[in-house]
């Protein structure tokens, strides 16, 4: 009883993709159990859950990169196995990943020639052009990836999809790397898809596009389906309720007093490491003790570079670039602005801020063996390591399944709170923390928001670097925004809003104070 | 010097570059794929063993270079296995093959050291191979280095005018994104391989069937890795290969002349000299090109799907 | 048909030890293999290769004697390889340091030595120099790729040849022994600038003391000090060793320089210790088969004392082999070769669970 395409008139037509009982496990973990899901034709369908809900895994197997260890997929009513992800291709299933399945080194033409059956260049140079008219997709074929900003580099991911004609797409957080005006530019484009009698299954912890979005929801917890709604007749808070399973506990602001000026930056400009890095340009910021100062960005505009710099990763020319507690360190190296009373926790949990095959008590020899007192004489030791490691691990909470167990064993919300924990717990005068949250879980995240706001509270200066806007709204007093490596000065976080923000975020500045640079085009300088 | 006797240098020169040529051209392509092969010496001197031993016996040339070609992919075969299949760091799975090759090619050899035969075939057109100044050097090669020139066209059109060499191209770039977009990337890194393990053999045949048509162990004398250093020498590009082979035979060239005509320096140190002129060219090219690297940037790096 | 690796997130202890022994154990099996196809019995090969040196006096001194440099320089390559620098000169940095060492003991050849001290300052000062002149000469590569970003897999390897032909020249050339008969070797060292032997009359010198002190202070710089700590975070991580405030450029420097002395201390003892004068060729390929001893022995100096053993084994027997059953030498080379392949294979089954899938039905 298959539909064909174009024939409205078959009455109850069976759902475009139907899931049933679907199970994936990898040796004794259960990623995916006994799932049941149906997308009809023409709907956009959310797929909810946390970190490490299962929605990847399901998604993976719709799109033929895993195969499931139990059940079956119907495609418009046929049972199908989709051994490859050109076999769901050819079926009509197109892919947006989170991460960007793309080419740095290739041109844009060649990124979407790719997953297309060989045509000439010309013509398909020729069918991008047309996407640019249909959907407003404006992309430049000859373009190497590695020139081209977040937001353009998801343009490509969407038309090398739609160039394949897809009747059902499926897109993994497509706005986590957008400003708020780039994720509704991406909204208009969906809804001429959904127009166009195309399906969507939307993966996005966005609750609030969601609901802008979706007719209906599914959402995962541990790998299974716990329910199914209308998104529209929810609220984000309720959604994330069915996610958690748990109410998250409501993080609680301090309210110290603010004091003396405790870390700085002034005039920091350094040359750009790479080929594809930014460079920073005059960065000048002030961070009292008490206070919280968020840094928004789109992904990519200076962030690891101005972290890099903010540590001692990377020394600044001028010893009077930096400042801790008022005096210069600038010329000082991360160990020497540890010693200083400074703690950092980069983005990257696993080998950055920690080394994945090693235990608990050697990551953290890591970043405290200037300070603590994990190591003397060029000895290293071992039993102190491992008792304020077990400290970490207690006063934070980290789930562990063994006593001193890798780094790589620990889920990505319990590796966060260790490594987070392990900064904290030295009671830091200064801490610069990248993305605090990325891929952790919404309990974890919770804790270590609160840890965070709590450090704050007892009188230090708290640096947060992030993506993600509704975390800086809820932790910090002020807010700046880095693009292109310049840094916007700071404003008061209750006299701003998202839409602000998010212009700033994408370079176009609204009314500077005068004097100021105007980047004007969201372009970089390469 | 009369111009015969430059034309008689120049061929020299063509001859010196071949192997080398051939072996970084393989090279690179497995380079391109993001697999970087530090067994090409190994699987060069196995080449010129099995070569020389398989012409020797069959009296052909050609079944010789293509014994040479097929053992270097054998050889090939086994360090993907290694690297691409089971994800053992690339260096010392290199290493591995170039001790192993070096070993066995003299086992294999062992029956063959001291036998001479004639060497490889040259091109012969009448009318224009006996042309003055230019005509051994373009119309009167051996056939291996119009084979050469054959596969770097080939190599150089498919990289970068066909759908085989844009895969080629992206698994070398990602292979996280390959891998996500249904690009079989182990396969098409073995097949990389293959390829190049291949031309290294090519590379060795040539030694012991051409170059000097004779068996001696360790023959290659490091021409696998003067190899390697013409693929980053070349910044990956074929045509440019050819042009440090080129670079790379003068040296050797100049060298055998400097002894021919005893210049007052010691043997030793003229046969010193391709390796530092080696050495050399890494150091000019890292002071030209200090902001950054052209290399694939998945070279060297294990793909392991994530389950 | 396809194969899946599963990263294994807590491999057993066992493995690490069981695996090399498989390794070897399927080594010899191939070994075998090729044996009987040279129309030997794989047995007496056996025996012949790793039963007999292990039977005699003289031969145990020479394995101890053998294995010396072996597991001396594989230390060293366990400092670079264990920080992800491919240091894969050893070869030459041997074959300088024994050059350097070898200069002085030719420099004092004959002299008086008058003074307090007499001759006995020689040998010291030789072995310094050994280790000097290797450390020096393991630099270059070092300094390249610090200061330049020259890879230094190419550089040290082209310096192999190079320290090859520049020993060649000075043995054939101005310090070949004018009373030699033309011969391209030294003068023999004097005593003073020999190395002790442990028993009298015996071959087994005091450098094999030496390379076991070594040994041990490298598995206490691994295990107990910041130093072996650095060295693992920056082979594991660089970018955590950058966040832990490592230099990477002032390590890469010390394990070359670390590296390179001891394959030069594995070179001046060779030639004061084993050979006794200079030829125009020091070394049986030590510093490449220790790239073997270091994989063997899992990149762990305790470890490494093992490997060297066996692969030491394999030179004794080889040439036993070589007599007894006229097995040329390259089965041992092509032994080795295998040998690695087959550790590198091993070391798989203790990364992954490897698991062979059947094509998904349809």
């Amino acid at each position: 009883m298959a539909s064909l395409p174009g024939s409205p008139s078959v009455r109850t037509p069976a759902p475009l993709v139907a899931i049933r009982g679907l199970s994936k496990s990898f040796g004794p973990v259960h990623a995916n159990r006994n799932i049941d899901l149906d997308v009809l034709a023409g709907e956009n369908h959310a797929l909810l859950g946390e970190n490490g809900a299962g929605k990847s895994t399901l998604v993976k197997m719709l799109y033929g990169l895993l195969q499931p260890s139990a059940g079956e997929i119907l495609w418009q009513g046929r049972p199908v196995v989709l051994g490859s992800p050109e076999a769901a291709r050819a079926l009509g299933i197109g892919m947006v990943f989170q991460h960007f399945s793309l080419f740095e080194n290739l041109t844009v033409s060649e990124n979407i020639a790719l997953v297309l059956p060989p045509e000439r260049q010309s013509r398909l140079d020729a069918r991008i052009g047309g996407l640019s008219e249909r959907y407003g997709l404006k992309l430049e074929p000859a373009r190497p990836v590695w020139s081209l900003s977040a937001g353009e580099r998801q343009r490509i991911e969407i038309a090398r999809v739609l160039l394949q004609d897809p009747k059902l797409m499926i897109l993994d957080e497509p706005t986590s790397v957008l400003t708020p005006q780039e994720s509704e530019s991406l909204f208009a484009i969906l809804d001429r898809l959904k127009a166009e009698g195309r399906a969507l299954l939307y993966i996005s912890h966005r609750l609030d596009d969601v609901r802008r979005l979706c007719d209906r929801a599914t959402v995962l917890r541990a790998g299974r389906v716990v329910g199914t709604c209308d998104p529209r007749a929810e609220t984000a808070r309720s959604m994330a309720a069915q996610m958690v399973g748990a109410q998250i506990a409501e993080v609680s602001s301090r309210g110290g007093a603010v004091g003396a000026e405790r870390f700085a930056a002034d005039d920091l400009s350094l040359p750009a490491p790479g080929l594809h890095a930014t460079a920073l340009r005059g960065i000048h910021l002030s961070v009292r003790g008490g206070e919280v100062l968020g840094i928004a960005g789109v992904a990519g505009n200076g962030q690891d570079e101005l972290f890099a710099a903010l540590s001692g990763e990377r020394l600044a020319s001028d010893a009077g670039a930096i400042r801790i507690d008022g005096r210069p360190a600038g010329r000082d190296g991360i160990t020497a602005r540890r010693r200083r009373g400074a703690a950092f926790v980069p983005e990257e949990r696993n080998g950055h801020a920690a080394v994945p095959g090693f235990a608990l008590s050697d990551n953290l020899v890591l970043s405290r063996h200037a300070t603590g007192e994990v190591s003397r004489g060029g000895f290293l030791r071992g039993a102190a390591a491992r008792a304020i490691a077990r400290e970490v691990v207690e006063t934070f909470d980290v789930r562990a399944g063994a006593p001193d167990p890798a780094a790589r064993t620990l889920s990505g919300g319990n590796l966060q709170k260790f490594v987070v924990g392990r900064e904290i717990l030295r009671e830091p005068g200064v801490l610069v923390i990248n993305q605090p949250t990325w891929g952790v879980d919404a309990l974890a995240g919770a804790a270590i928001h609160q840890a965070i706001l709590d450090l704050a509270g007892r009188g230090s200066a708290v640096v947060v670097i992030s993506q993600d806007l509704d975390e800086l709204f809820r932790l910090c007093d002020r807010l700046c925004v880095i693009h292109d490596g310049t840094l916007s000065p700071a404003t008061a976080t209750a006299e701003t809003d998202r839409d602000d923000v998010g212009l700033r975020m994408a370079g176009t500045v609204p009314s500077p104070p005068a004097g100021t640079e105007v980047a004007s085009a969201p372009v970089h300088a390469h | 010097m009369n111009p015969d006797m430059i034309q008689l240098v120049l061929v020299g020169v063509v001859t010196a570059a071949t192997p080398l040529f051939l072996a970084a051209l393989g090279e690179l392509v497995a380079e391109r794929a993001g697999v970087l092969n530090l067994g090409v010496e190994g699987m060069m001197v196995m080449g010129a063993a099995s070569g020389f031993a398989a012409a020797y016996l069959t009296g052909s040339t050609l079944i010789g270079a293509l014994v040479g070609t097929a053992v270097g992919a054998l050889m090939a075969l086994l360090f993907g296995l290694l690297t691409v299949v089971f994800a053992v760091s690339q260096v010392a799975a290199g290493l591995a093959l170039t001790i192993f090759g070096l070993g066995l090619s003299g086992l294999v050899g062992s029956a063959f050291v001291g036998l001479k035969r004639d060497a490889a075939p040259h091109l012969a057109i009448p009318g224009l191979t006996h042309l003055p100044v230019v005509g051994r050097l373009v119309f009167g090669e051996d056939y291996f280095v119009y084979a050469a020139l054959l596969l770097a066209l080939a190599v150089s059109h498919g990289l970068r005018r066909t759908r085989a060499g844009l895969v080629l191209r992206a698994v070398g770039d990602n292979h996280g994104s390959a891998h996500a977009l249904g690009v079989p990337v182990r396969s098409v890194r073995l097949l990389a391989v293959l390829f190049g393990g291949a031309c290294a053999g090519l590379g060795g045949a040539y030694l012991s069937l051409s170059y000097t048509p004779f068996w001696s162990p360790e023959m290659t004398a490091g021409r696998g890795w003067i190899a390697l250093a013409l693929v980053v020498f070349a910044s990956w590009r074929p045509w440019r290969a050819l042009g440090g082979a080129l670079l790379f035979g003068g040296a050797t060239v100049l060298q055998l002349q400097a002894q021919a005509f005893g210049i007052g320096l010691p043997g030793q140190f003229m046969s010193a000299v391709p390796y530092l002129v080696t050495l050399l060219a890494l150091v000019a090219l890292s002071l030209r090109r200090r902001a950054g690297s052209v290399a694939p940037a998945m070279l060297g790096t294990a793909f392991v799907p994530d389950r | 048909m396809r194969i899946e690796l599963q990263p294994r997130l807590n491999p057993p202890r066992w493995l690490g030890f069981a695996a090399p022994v498989a390794a070897v154990a399927v080594a010899l099996l191939i070994g075998g293999v090729i044996v009987a196809n040279l129309g030997k019995s794989p047995l007496d090969a056996f025996l012949v290769y790793f039963v007999d040196p292990l039977t005699q006096d003289w031969s145990l001194e020479a394995l101890a004697v053998k294995a010396s440099p072996l597991v001396l320089i594989a230390t060293g390559l366990c400092f670079c390889f264990r920080a992800n620098l491919w240091n894969i000169g050893a070869e030459g940095q041997f074959v300088a340091g024994g050059a350097c060492g070898g200069a002085l003991a030719l420099a004092t050849h004959g002299a008086d030595h008058a003074g307090p001290l007499g001759g006995s300052w020689i040998l010291p000062a030789m072995l310094l120099l050994g280790i000097l002149g290797g450390a020096a000469y393991a630099l270059i590569p070092a300094v390249l790729r610090v200061a330049l970003g020259v890879n230094e897999i190419l550089s040290s390897l082209m310096l192999v040849y190079v320290a090859g032909l520049g020993l060649d020249y000075l043995v054939r050339g101005p310090w070949r022994d004018p009373a030699g008969f033309n011969f391209p070797v030294s003068v023999n060292f004097d005593p003073d600038a020999t190395l002790p032997t442990l028993i009298d009359g015996a071959s087994l010198h005091a450098g094999v003391l030496v390379t076991l002190l070594v040994v041990v202070g490298a598995a206490l710089v691994f295990s107990r000090t910041m130093f072996g700590y650095e060295i693992r975070c920056v082979g594991a991580a660089p970018r955590a060793a950058r966040f832990a405030g490592f230099d990477e450029k002032r390590l890469t420097l010390l394990v070359f320089a670390l590296s390179g002395g001891l394959a030069g201390l594995a070179g001046v003892m060779e030639v004061s210790g084993q050979i006794g004068q200079l030829q125009p060729s020091i070394s049986p390929g030590y510093g490449f088969t220790a790239i073997i001893v270091a994989y063997l022995g899992r990149l762990q100096p305790m470890g490494v004392l093992v490997a060297g053993l066996v692969l030491a084994l394999t030179y004794v027997g080889g040439e036993g082999a070589q007599i007894a059953l006229k097995l040329p030498l390259d089965v041992t080379k092509a032994f080795q070769g295998i040998l690695l392949v087959c550790v590198l294979g091993a070391d798989v089954v203790t990364r992954y669970r490897v698991r062979i899938v059947g094509r998904v039905m349809a």
